[in-house]
């Protein structure tokens, strides 16, 4: 087993280990940051998959502004639920029924997966990220869905700004 | 050397923890965590893919960076709405937000 085999079984035990405390844990506080370390746990993943790139874009993007967002939307929501209340709901077993059913499928699907190695060690992630921005900027490449995405997110901020907008005067 | 099936079973993993997030809780903002869960387990398995399969061409890595784009306005619009749908039912428990009378 190589260095690199045991980085990663401890990066990815880590990683589910805090996603598991993301959607158990009960103070909505708890589950965010531990959101934090899930996030930081994928970023690592992508470091190890030589995309580093969208390693800094993870940690700038979901650490930065994701979780940030959620947490500032917990403490302008808290003291709703209170902590001692179960924080699932009554059909929770059967979500976990479903995940765990859905895992299982995956999991022997993924059995038979042939077993393929990385090919591209070595390569310098500098030149996927340069190869990455002339695509997108390339009118005959993927300018186009680019500026969709730009355009989806400007809308989708405008309008959580009207939604989230606090009236004067109260009421509807 | 990694496997390309053990990134597929971490991301396999990560999107099942999301889904039981999903289904499960009770609190709105707890189910959108559940959901930018399910959106990293996504991008772990568009960019495996390419890395290790499709590295020369530059599709995986254009698709990811969308996924990234869609998964902020996701995030916002859904965090706006929770903020909304307290400010007027002082509730963020997806139980009691039932009626879709303002």
């Amino acid at each position: 087993m190589s260095a690199a085999q045991v980085i990663f079984i401890l990066v990815a035990a880590v990683t589910l280990f805090s996603a598991v405390m993301v959607v158990s844990v009960r103070r909505m506080m708890h589950a965010a940051l531990w959101l934090i370390v899930t996030l930081l746990g994928v970023a690592v993943l992508f470091v190890l998959l030589q995309v580093g790139f969208f390693a800094v874009v993870q940690v700038l993007i979901y650490i930065g502004a994701i979780a940030i967002l959620i947490i500032f939307a917990i403490m302008l929501t808290r003291q709703v639920m209170s902590e001692n209340v179960p924080q699932l709901n009554r059909g929770w077993v059967a979500g976990l029924a479903a995940a765990g059913g859905l895992m299982v499928i995956l999991a022997l699907a993924f059995r038979d997966f042939p077993n393929v190695m990385d090919t591209r060690m070595g390569d310098p992630a500098a030149a996927d990220a340069a190869r990455l921005g002339l695509a997108l900027s390339d009118p005959n490449g993927f300018a186009i869905p680019f500026e969709v995405a730009s355009i989806l997110l400007v809308a989708a901020l405008i309008g959580t700004i009207y939604i989230a907008l606090e009236r004067k005067g109260g009421g509807q | 050397m990694i496997p390309l099936s053990w990134y597929l079973l971490v991301a396999a993993a990560l999107f099942c923890i999301g889904l039981f997030g999903v289904l499960a809780r009770k609190n709105v903002i707890g189910i959108l965590m559940g959901i930018e869960l399910m959106l990293n387990a996504v991008n772990i398995n568009l960019l495996a893919f390419w890395s290790y399969l499709y590295s020369e061409q530059v599709n995986g890595l254009v698709f990811a960076a969308i996924v990234f784009a869609a998964a902020a306005a996701e995030t916002a619009v859904g965090l706006g709405l929770v903020l909304s749908a307290y400010r007027r039912r002082g509730t963020v428990i997806a139980d009691e937000l039932d009626t879709m009378k303002g």
